[in-house]
């Protein structure tokens, strides 16, 4: 037993058991095994007292055999972790132009805000009495979101972007069906991320696709000619997935309410136009909003997100629990629906959202206000217009005419004949030093790349970023094609063989 | 930039915006501050919120006050975890990779099952989404939700399952009596949802109402709203669970208001390709060394669009590396210690409230909460220790008001509640039971 009960436990010991590492590093980057050959199945890296008492009344419902979990020190554990951390990219690394993320800068100033114990340290169900500065802060941050999307009313506690659609369709549904009137269909562009359709089948809607034009926008026409009374929802992302704003957009929204339809925002491209444009000014009845992407919240690796869905008039009521309501006594939570609220659709989670994001997004938010959050915009769309023109010489931009908004798309026409694909320029690129840019979607486009810079790339690293672009294009042209069937090289590992991944999966350790 | 792209000025890349939607000047906001500022705002926000380290605080139902290793928060704030996208690219982020099949094996072993994912939203959506994966499963259409189920899990569940047609037959609130499920088994059930501790705090073994489901051709989905009771506790897979969801807050992660957290969703290796959420698998490079990618994705939405499994794009991700750091310090031997303090120290409460006139235990068998019946109504008790600066517990009633227990009060104590303060805590609820 290697259990210290006296001081804090930060001796390494060497394991009883397990294979030792025999793989080590090279350079900076170390070889590292997983915990399960590092660890020892009696260690411990926390110091704990003896219980005061012990388990005997649970006799019967007790584990009998040994949970099979290893334990580190404390300067294993760091330097465990920290040697898994550099095999990662970071946007704090360089460039991560992955179009549709936005990857932006996470200020560190949101992160010590969160941690203050008045966020960090409350429970959802503590008395309301106890937790006004929490509630004040949902309030504000509802203000700001409603005030920059101009639409009346928000429903916080969506986790992520994808819970966010499902919010909106399901409070879309409980609309229809409070007036008697089912439908069972949900038109999506071709274009759309693949959790729209995702998100409307588990809505319990068949979906069905509207085409797109040559370019790259919704065809009103065959919009116009799909809206039938079956259509419950029109689910649009603006601007869309080819980085273009739809400039049919009120004509679409007028289409839709016309056809007894609402219109569903998929609002993951937010970030181009915060500040310059309002949703509901576009008559939008929906719209969702990553916390993540636009406000700055960090990805962490794939999540956790967040993703508020505000709403127009005519959906407010069928919102979600809970609601913050304001009275003479301060701020309270409606965690229950009664009366009028009966015919809002549910609960979407336990508790009431992902508070830690709120403290993050608002911070943001105040840090930029109403003249920094327009210029957010207005930078993302000038960085991403640079790229676009600095590339389109090499590359061949997929919709060549006018600008873009927040990302450039790029198809794979200037790879003809090479013998270069898309994936080996985006392999190539980690030998670059830079995480390759979103490919292969959308899908609409062949061998799609979507580029996009944000707002908090200096311009030093965008030329530094298409330069290296740039010089891939002339390797690729002049016949080197070797090189990128062999990229990366300089990465951590080579390329990873994902279908032998897949064949026979390996999910976890086993001895 | 703008000589670049040949264009006069920032409106002329804003020209596909219809002119009667463009706004001429900032919205009506405030603008912008000085961290500083910023600092001095969200500060003042914060101290108008009682933080449980402030006092005394016996709130569990779902969320757990635990002490995190100061080396956790430290590691998932370095950059190359917290600024990185989810793992698209594996060759650059096999720290990422590597810390999810470490995360997947730990889930398995924690809850006795094959495989893992790497992880959900939280415990609740989690708990929907295997309702969603038996009725995939099982092609049935109907669930039924224990009495012992966490209000708000079986409020997500029915949402998600209501939406998609699959039926949810929640049975009445009851403190001791997880087995209720096995009479509603009928030759549609698609599942049963138990939860072991349940909301009140009860331990079941539930391996007879696994043998009642499998028997009937239905599903056991076994959920779990404190992780650190698997230090202690049988496994939902040694009882038999096909599918097992946890909150997994508990380890590495703060209350913060009830999120972000993360969810834990395993299973039986059969079911593994009907899962939801992502998959990280191991596999070799182009120089046969090990290596770690996203796997089994054409379950996925990205691939499969709307035949997906579930739409989930995003885990909880920076969540999921707390809770493997900490589970990594501490170990099994850490864990179940840390389990076996949780158990004492809710006794310890036990008895301090034993001795307070009019004060029930309702819960027969408990891990660190339990229920128990006031001489008055629970929200009453809870508001008034509350001025007293006694954080009491979770009236069951806010969970669910309807279910004639206005009475019941559910209180929980871990490893950061002090002898003093459920000392303090008795002699509370004694002082304001006589008033």
């Amino acid at each position: 037993m290697s259990v210290v009960t006296v001081g804090r436990v930060t001796r390494s010991e060497t394991p009883m058991e397990g294979p030792t590492a025999e793989r080590h590093g090279h350079g900076l980057v170390q070889d590292e095994p997983l915990i399960f050959e590092l660890g020892g199945w009696e260690k411990t890296g926390v110091d704990l007292p003896e219980p005061s008492l012990d388990a005997g009344d649970l006799a019967g419902l007790t584990r009998t055999a040994p949970i099979g979990l290893p334990g580190l020190s404390e300067p294993e554990t760091l330097r465990h972790y920290v040697r898994l951390s550099q095999k990662n990219h970071a946007i704090d690394l360089a460039m991560y132009p992955l179009g549709s993320c936005t990857m932006k800068h996470n200020p560190r100033l949101n992160e010590k805000m969160a941690r203050l114990p008045g966020f960090a340290d409350i429970h959802p169900l503590q008395p309301q009495s106890t937790v006004q500065g929490a509630m004040a802060l949902m309030d504000q941050l509802s203000h700001w979101l409603k005030t920059l999307t101009g639409l009346p009313a928000v429903a916080l506690s969506p986790k992520a972007g994808a819970h966010g659609e499902l919010c909106g369709l399901l409070a879309i549904r409980a609309a229809h069906e409070a007036r008697g009137d089912a439908r069972r269909r949900v038109l999506v562009p071709t274009s759309a991320h693949g959790t729209n359709p995702a998100t409307a089948a588990l809505a319990g809607y068949t979906v069905t696709e509207i085409a797109q034009t040559p370019e790259g926008r919704v065809d009103l026409a065959d919009l116009a000619a799909k809206l039938a009374p079956d259509i419950a929802a029109v689910m649009v992302t603006n601007p869309n997935t080819c980085g273009l704003f739809e400039n049919d957009i009120v004509e679409i929204a007028r289409l839709t309410h016309a056809a007894g339809a609402y219109f569903y925002c998929d609002g993951a491209n937010f970030n181009a136009i915060v500040g310059r444009v309002r949703p509901g000014d576009l008559g939008v009845d929906a719209m969702h909003i990553n916390l993540h992407k636009t406000f700055s919240t960090p990805h962490g690796g794939g999540g956790p997100g967040a993703g508020p869905v505000v709403f127009s008039a005519a959906l407010a009521p069928y919102a979600p629990r809970p609601w913050l309501v304001s009275g003479p006594d301060g701020f309270a939570l409606e965690e229950h629906q009664e009366g009028e609220a009966a015919e809002a659709f549910g609960r979407l989670c336990a508790f009431h959202g992902q508070m830690g994001m709120y403290v993050r997004a608002l911070a943001y938010m105040l840090s930029h206000g109403s003249d920094g959050l327009r210029q957010v915009a207005e930078d993302a769309v000038l960085n991403a217009n640079y790229v676009k023109a600095r590339l389109s010489g090499a590359l061949t931009a997929a919709f060549p005419d006018g600008p873009c908004m927040h990302e450039a798309l790029f198809d794979d026409t200037w790879l003809e004949g090479t013998g270069v694909t898309t994936l080996d320029i985006a392999k190539a690129l980690i030998d670059e030093g830079f995480h390759p840019m979103t490919m292969y979607f959308p899908l609409v486009v062949h061998g799609a790349m979507l580029i996009e810079p944000t707002e908090t790339e200096p311009k030093r690293e965008i030329d530094r970023f298409c330069d290296a672009l740039l010089g891939l294009a002339a390797d690729a042209k002049a016949g080197d094609v070797a090189r990128f069937k062999e990229a990366p090289v300089r990465a951590p590992l080579r390329r990873l063989d994902e279908t032998a991944a897949a064949r026979k999966p390996r999910l976890r350790w086993t001895a | 930039m703008l000589a670049v792209i040949g264009a006069a000025d920032i409106d002329a890349l804003f020209r596909d915006v219809p002119a009667s939607a463009r706004l001429a000047g900032p919205v009506d906001l405030p603008a912008h501050q000085g961290e500083l500022e910023v600092e001095r705002a969200l500060g003042r926000l914060a101290a108008r919120n009682r933080p449980a380290g402030a006092g005394p605080f016996f709130c569990g139902a779902g969320a757990y006050r635990h002490h995190v290793p100061a080396s956790v928060d430290h590691i998932i704030q370095r950059s190359e975890f917290l600024t990185s996208y989810t793992p698209y690219q594996p060759e650059i982020a096999q720290g990422t990779l590597q810390v999810l099949f470490e995360f997947q094996t730990q889930v398995a072993a924690l809850t006795g099952l094959a495989v893992a994912n790497a992880s959900m939203y939280d415990g609740s959506t989690a708990c929907a989404e295997a309702v969603m994966m038996a009725a995939r499963i099982t092609k049935r259409s109907k669930a039924v939700l224990s009495g012992g189920l966490h209000p708000h899990y079986a409020e997500a569940a029915w949402t998600l399952a209501h939406s998609a047609g699959v039926a949810t037959t929640r049975l009445p609130a009851a403190v001791d009596h997880e087995a209720a499920v096995i009479e509603a088994i009928g030759p549609d059930t698609a599942c049963v949802v138990v939860q072991t501790p349940n909301v009140f705090g009860t331990v079941t073994d539930v391996s007879a109402i696994a043998e009642a489901a499998h028997a009937a051709g239905a599903l056991l989905v076994v959920v779990t709203t404190e992780a650190v009771s698997f230090g202690l506790l049988k496994s939902p897979g040694e009882m038999g669970a096909d599918i097992a969801v946890a909150e997994g807050q508990s380890i590495g992660n703060a209350l913060s208001f009830g999120g972000p957290y993360v969810g834990l969703f395993a299973c039986r290796e059969e079911f593994v390709r009907q899962m939801p959420g992502r998959l990280c698998g191991e596999t070799l490079d182009a120089e046969g060394r090990r290596g770690f990618v996203l796997t089994l994705s054409t379950r996925e939405q990205h691939i499969r669009r709307e035949k997906a499994t579930s739409n989930i794009c995003t885990n909880s991700g920076l969540c999921a590396l707390a809770f493997s750091i900490h589970m990594t310090l501490l170990g099994q031997t850490g864990l179940k210690q840390l389990a076996e303090i949780n158990h004492a120290q809710a006794r310890r409460l036990d008895r301090a409230l034993s001795g307070v006139p009019g004060v029930e235990r309702l819960t027969p068998r408990f891990f660190n909460e339990f229920a128990v019946r006031l001489p008055k109504p629970a929200a009453e008790v809870v508001a008034a220790l509350a001025q007293r600066d006694v954080i009491a517990g979770v009236p069951y009633a806010r969970l669910a008001p309807g279910a004639g227990m206005d009475d019941v009060l559910l209180v929980c104590a871990t490893e950061t509640t002090p002898d003093a303060d459920i000392a303090a805590f008795a002699q509370a609820l004694t002082e304001e039971l006589a008033r």
